[in-house]
């Protein structure tokens, strides 16, 4: 048998796509939304050529997706949806009942800032306000993770000890509807990598069971719990997963991972597609003697605990956040969850605030620059601290 | 032949024990249902008086596979269900000659309001799930507030009658007509029931069964503490219903509009009114109102189905 591995020039749209058809799905749910739409649209050749053995369910709205997704794996087949703010907005009641019931689906999340205004374009507004929904959520870089995290999504939404469903987020356009070398592997090693799911606690006549009942204070508490210890359990399954991608395809992704770490003063967290931006500029920096290295947030969901160890090293360090926590202490969601971790571990480590990337706006290598700077100069007092958070290149 | 009581089979699909108010008339149609669903059928159930009172855990009346996901959304949880047992069976992941079928259940609240737009999808993408819709004419399971299926004049917690609110909030209207959303979607299957025509109920939803495709069944269904009645005259009402002309025992298949129970002659509506407390408040005024909206109601199915099905009112 001919191997399928080869290298494809892909949108991040496209590559979910292909990643969703290697793990040989049953059932899609589908409902377009800019910039999502591609997603389901490739989907649909796939299956339209018969390339793809899978239902293809025209839903009518994003409830119903997740809705129709939710009736589809408690039936017993692997599930796929996907969606984009305001999409994900109408899914927030059934992304709760997805994770509550335990259901392994997988979601492509294109992130995209929520209204209002109305806007198309990429942040983590999305992402961030659904981070409460008991979904595992996976952040990726670039359209190859977006490839390789959702076919590891799979793996760790259906094994026994998570079930839970998995979100895998990518950029809005800056993945979605950016070209980019993908390395698609064999279908055959990817379907071996993540077998047909086991088929137990499922809709079957033959083995009645009933699924979603009305659990009163004597029971709801428990099922709750339940699924913090399923979310604890996922850190440790996913990290498994990674050596076992690792051994057969050859590339693996920490879940917190810091680059440029090693003689750095201080490290900037950031997440999702400006990944590389921010690697661009500290590189650049360096020959100034600016040393910051650049801690990349790949699981949001659960909040890894490498994050305290790389950064409770330093007296400061920085977030840059393409999200706004309206009336929280630092305005950022993250900043949040990094200062929460740091200090349940008695850490003083201090954590600046660098918002970007509202609604689309661009950031440009020298914004990118002047946050890491900035953050330099923080690290070595030669600028002072605030806990306020730096709107970057807002116009006023 | 049609169906005889003794036809009906013996064995219980939905067990006693539930937490259903006596007299539910949802009680009689999810019994009904299950039997004829037995044991080769999944229902999806949306968020109601039924769900919360036969699925409370750890105990479940419920001996066909069963779940409940949100309130409006049964259709579309079915549709899920309906996609992934072709899928599965497709790909040899389910035995090819396993029979299962796909049965969404809602209440009014679920179908006529908040669940509509899944319904609608639902039908038109021509999924194979039966829905069933049991129609207690309110919210009564957050404590009777009015829904889009209520008729004209019924007391309910958020239509009280007052000083402004003469019949509740009410102007003269109809209910949503689920026959001609059924017609809309051209689908090949909908019928109404009705508890008290036990046997005409239990041979549609076994036809409806055997059909493949989206099929819809409206089932009236009383509700003892919202409609202010007797615990035993459920059965009483449901009748009066029909023979007065205010539920009207039909099917439509292939096109064709068909009266199971025709009523020659009419009762007057005062008769099933004045037996529920919901219509206490009704003056004589309103009674004539409510009078003139069934009668439009049955001149419209007659006008259907191309003869006087259902007779004047009886002087």
């Amino acid at each position: 048998m001919k191997s399928s591995r080869k290298v494809e020039p892909l949108s991040g749209n496209y590559a979910v796509a292909y990643a969703v058809k290697s793990i040989d799905v049953d059932v899609i749910s589908a409902y377009p939304i800019t910039p999502q739409t591609t997603i389901v649209e490739k989907l649909a050749e796939f299956v339209a050529n018969g390339e793809l053995d899978a239902e293809y369910l025209h839903v009518e709205s994003e409830h119903s997706a997740m809705s129709a997704a939710i009736g589809a794996a408690a039936s017993g087949a692997r599930v796929f949806t996907a969606t984009s703010s305001q999409g994900l907005a109408l899914m927030y009641e059934t992304l709760f009942i997805a994770s509550g019931m335990r259901l392994p689906i997988v979601m492509a999340l294109v992130a995209r800032a929520l209204s209002a205004p109305i806007n198309i374009w990429n942040d983590h507004s999305d992402l961030m306000a659904s981070q409460d929904t008991g979904w595992v959520q996976l952040v990726s870089t670039n359209n190859q993770e977006a490839y390789d995290l959702t076919i590891m999504a799979y793996k760790l939404s259906e094994h026994s000890e998570v079930s839970l469903p998995t979100m895998v987020a990518l950029d809005g356009y800056i993945q979605s509807h950016t070209i980019e070398p993908v390395q698609l592997e064999d279908e055959e090693l990817v379907r071996k990598f993540v077998p047909k799911r086991k088929k137990e606690y499922v809709l079957d006549p033959e083995k009645p069971i009933s699924m979603g009942n009305l659990g009163d204070p004597d029971w709801y508490y428990e099922f709750k719990v339940q699924q913090v210890e399923a979310m604890e359990r996922a850190k440790r399954v996913f990290r498994e997963i990674n050596s076992e991608f690792k051994s057969l395809f050859n590339r693996s992704y920490e879940p917190f991972e810091v680059v440029y770490g090693d003689d750095a003063d201080t490290i900037l967290v950031v997440m999702g597609a400006h990944t590389g931006t921010f690697i661009k500029a500290t590189k650049t920096a360096r020959s100034e003697g600016i040393k910051v290295g650049i801690g990349i947030l790949r699981m949001l969901r659960p909040f890894p605990d490498e994050v305290v160890k790389h950064l409770s090293q330093y007296d400061y360090v920085g977030v840059a956040d393409k999200s706004i926590y309206f009336g929280s202490p630092s305005s950022s969601f993250l900043t949040s969850d990094i200062t929460t971790a740091l200090h349940l571990e008695g850490s003083n480590t201090r954590v600046a605030t660098y918002i970007y990337g509202i609604g689309g706006r661009v950031l440009r290598l020298e914004d990118a620059l002047f946050i890491i700077k900035n953050l330099w100069r923080i690290s070595k007092r030669l600028e002072e601290y605030s806990k306020k958070p730096v709107f970057v290149g807002v116009r006023y | 032949m049609p169906i005889r009581i003794w036809d009906i089979p013996r064995e219980e699909y939905f067990h006693s024990g539930h937490r259903l108010c006596p007299g539910c008339g949802a009680g009689i149609i999810m019994r009904h249902l299950s039997k004829a669903l037995g044991g080769r059928g999944i229902i999806a159930h949306a968020t109601g008086c039924v769900e919360v009172s036969t699925s409370y855990y750890p105990e479940s009346s419920w001996r066909v596979p069963w779940i409940h996901v949100a309130f409006e959304n049964a259709a579309a949880v079915a549709s899920g269900i309906d996609a992934a047992v072709n899928a599965l069976r497709r790909k040899g992941l389910l035995p090819k000659e396993k029979e299962i079928r796909v049965v969404a259940v809602a209440g009014d609240g679920g179908t006529f309001d908040i669940g509509f737009q899944a319904l609608s999808g639902m039908l038109e993408r021509g999924h194979d799930v039966l829905y069933v819709v049991y129609d207690n004419e309110a919210y009564m399971n957050t404590g009777i507030q009015r829904s889009g299926s209520t008729p004209f004049g019924a007391w309910t917690t958020t239509t009280p009658s007052g000083k402004s609110w003469a019949y509740g909030e009410w102007r003269p209207k109809y209910r949503k007509d689920l026959l001609f959303v059924a017609m809309a979607h051209n689908i090949p299957y909908y019928a109404t029931i009705n508890p008290a025509y036990i046997t005409d109920l239990y041979e549609k939803i076994i036809k409806a069964l055997s059909i493949k495709g989206p099929k819809l069944i409206h089932a009236y269904s009383p509700c003892p503490p919202g409609w202010r009645i007797n615990d035993d005259d459920t059965i009483r009402v449901s009748k009066l219903a029909v023979l007065t002309g205010v539920w009207i025992n039909l099917e439509y298949e292939n096109g064709i509009v068909k009266v199971t129970t025709p009523v020659p002659k009419r009762k007057p509506v005062e008769e099933y009114l004045k037996i529920q407390g919901r219509f206490r408040h009704l003056t004589k005024e309103a009674v004539e109102i409510a009078q003139r909206l069934v009668d439009e109601y049955v001149e419209r199915i007659n006008k259907l189905v191309g003869k006087e099905v259902i007779g004047p009112v009886e002087k």
